[in-house]
């Protein structure tokens, strides 16, 4: 997902309630945030940036569903088709025997998939080196972030108008 | 999730943290030296590692016969370790999924620790049905995978092929869960770090970034996860109990099998989880974050899941009498009073009885009681599962093939193996990844901080938590 170089202008605030006030001040500026990084989840923020409900939970219910399918198509095919043998006296297609094993490859297959989507919308993967803004945003920072390609000085002084306003602590700018 | 919180309730955040000093006091115990005592430890465990690794080639390279097992004792130290350390797996999961879906706060305190501990002890399980196989080798024999022999499918009917899915399924999931809440946390230690160590941490990092897109989707990840592992943790444990309870041996054919099972194995799992935490919170000094009102809240489950198992031994007692069936009535007169009484009785003290203690807040909120609790539940979950298993087989329908059972020091040999491999594990952990959830604990400080909340706080702000 790497395009051109971005520039970035970003101020840090100290607190997550700042940082929640800070951003529906620039939406009542009609800023346009380029993103917004905290060290934890911020409750309140999602709507304020227009996130909408992740859709992991289509995938999660698509992999388990095919899980299921997976799992009792397979164990019925084994044993009514391809090698039938009798246990216990019981049918050839003794249905209740099978659910456990369905439901534990529903979970496995809806777990894999969700955990995999996850990591592939969100770019993130073992090695990959996203580019970040300040090291102390995994720590007690919390960061708003305006990219500023194309920018006239006077949108730039704007904005760092904007983060003195709002309280930020300190900005800074970045070419990512 | 940041709802008011009641004024009165008790903080689980101490010292008045900030949000630099989480970071600081959590992320301490991996970096610098390590201290002697770890050393020390890690030593020590790694004997137990090579006891483990000796015992098991021992058994491999002279076969299944250097145990002690005869005609009818045909598996019984091998799957009480197995169904124990299975057992003790089950709380990790329990902690971040059931309490995640009930928003117990506490949990943010002990989830990390608790789901790296359900990772070791699936791992300390998963080698007793491995070995008890004879050839290893021939151990991927238990998937259904096309083969040159028909293909020759398993046995789909069978209680232990569920066990295969239930065991690879929960520890599959469990990694996902523990991993994908860890990585948050490992970019918080590569954000401290240079050098090579930040090279190192930036690759298991993932390149997490802490944009509030990714939150959104790892917060909604999380409680789908944890929606997902609720009914798989419940599974795991009954269809354990299904290797028992569709057998037609008196004193295991039984309908409590699952629920007491599940029971028993919360109940062990937040006795080993105790033990663990209480030394880890002295060892890493984090007593701060992992605080009596914690303590009170696992010794609380451990009362309740306690009760529930005492209830099932009475009720499994008094059904084997109702039931009228001298084959039932014997198997239970037997574990009491028979030849392995000994083990009867331990499992009643010290899972029945001892419990009860934690009625009484004053021995809940003690941490040395706690301590010695939680290795007595971990003892009597043991005999649970030997009284279970060794002294059914030990006394069999036919009167000349009874036995009495004792292990071969190779299976001796292998338990305590598996003891050092379990600490092994943990320890090392301890110092590369952080033992309690960094951003999670950041997430309940302003509703649960002792600056915001409790007798001493301070100031009271919920100000503006936005939508919700």
């Amino acid at each position: 997902m790497k395009s051109q170089n971005k520039e970035i202008l970003y101020g840090l605030y100290d607190d997550d309630a700042d940082l929640l006030k800070a951003v529906k001040e620039a939406n009542k500026e009609h800023l346009e945030v380029y993103d917004v990084f905290t060290p934890f989840p911020v409750h309140g923020l999602d709507p304020l940036l227009g996130i909408s409900e992740s859709r992991l939970h289509i995938a999660g219910f698509v992999f388990g569903a095919m899980g299921t399918l997976t799992a009792f198509l397979f164990m019925s095919w084994v044993f009514t088709r391809d090698w039938p043998i009798i246990f216990g006296g019981k049918p050839y297609w003794s249905v209740p025997a099978f659910i456990p094993i369905t439901f534990e490859l529903t979970v496995l297959f809806s777990g894999i998939g969700m955990v995999v989507s996850y990591y592939i919308v969100n770019g993130l993967g073992f090695g990959v080196d996203n580019p970040t803004l300040d090291d102390r945003i995994t720590d007690d920072k919390f960061c708003i972030a305006f990219q500023t390609n194309g920018y006239s000085d006077a949108e730039i002084e704007n904005l760092s108008n904007f983060f003195s306003k709002t309280g930020a602590s300190e900005v800074s700018s970045k070419v990512i | 999730m940041s709802a008011v919180v009641s004024p009165i309730r008790e903080p689980l955040i101490n010292g008045s943290k900030s949000y630099h000093d989480i970071t600081e006091d959590i992320c301490a115990p991996t970096e610098g030296a390590p201290s002697p005592t770890w050393v020390l430890c890690l030593a020590i465990s790694f004997l137990g590692v090579a006891l483990f690794g000796f015992c098991v080639f021992w058994t491999v390279y002279f076969g299944i016969g250097t145990w002690n097992l005869n005609r009818t004792i045909n598996w019984s130290w091998d799957i009480t370790n197995f169904v124990w350390w299975i057992g003790i797996g089950h709380a990790g999961t329990l902690i971040s999924a059931i309490l995640l879906l009930f928003r117990q706060k506490w949990r943010t305190g002990v989830n990390r620790a608790a789901e790296a501990m359900t990772i070791f002890a699936v791992i300390c399980a998963g080698q007793f049905p491995l070995i008890h196989m004879g050839r290893i080798w021939l151990a991927f024999f238990i998937f259904p995978y096309p083969n040159t022999r028909g293909p020759l499918w398993v046995n789909f009917n069978s209680p232990l092929l569920w066990d295969v899915f239930a065991i690879s399924t929960y520890f599959t999931i469990s990694l996902l869960f523990w991993y994908t809440g860890l990585v948050p946390d490992l970019a918080t230690l590569r954000d401290r770090s240079k050098g090579l160590r930040r090279k190192i941490y930036g690759f298991f990092s993932m390149g997490w970034t802490g944009s509030a897109k990714h939150w959104s989707r790892f917060e909604s990840l999380s409680l789908i996860l944890a929606g997902l592992a609720t009914p798989l943790v419940l599974s795991v444990h009954t269809i354990v109990s299904f290797d028992f309870a569709t057998s037609v041996i008196p004193g295991w054919h039984t309908t409590i099998f699952p629920p007491y099972f599940v029971a028993g194995a919360i109940f062990s799992g937040f006795a080993m989880v105790l033990t663990l935490m209480l030394i880890i919170r002295k060892v890493y000094n984090l007593q701060d974050y992992i605080t009596i009102a914690h303590i009170e809240s696992m010794n609380k489950v451990i009362l309740l899941t306690g009760s529930i198992v005492g209830t099932a031994y009475l009720t499994e007692l008094f059904i084997s009498w109702y039931s009228g069936y001298i084959y039932e009535q014997f198997a239970f007169f037997n574990r009491a009073l028979g030849p392995y009484w000994w083990s009867y009785f331990g499992m009643m003290a010290c899972n029945v009885l001892s419990p009860q203690i934690f009625w009484f807040k004053k021995y809940r909120r003690n941490i040395f009681i706690t301590f010695f609790m939680s290795i007595f539940i971990n003892i009597g979950m043991w005999f649970e599962r030997f009284v279970i298993i060794a002294t059914t087989l030990a006394r069999d329908y036919i009167p000349s093939s009874w036995s009495y059972y004792v292990p071969s020091w190779v299976e001796i040999g292998i338990f305590i193996g598996s003891l050092g491999l379990f600490f092994f594990l943990f320890l090392i952990f301890s110092r590369v990844a952080p033992v309690i959830a960094i951003a999670e604990v950041k997430s309940i400080l302003k509703s649960s901080g002792d600056q915001y909340s409790g007798k001493n706080a301070v100031a009271h702000h919920h100000e503006e938590e936005g939508a919700h």
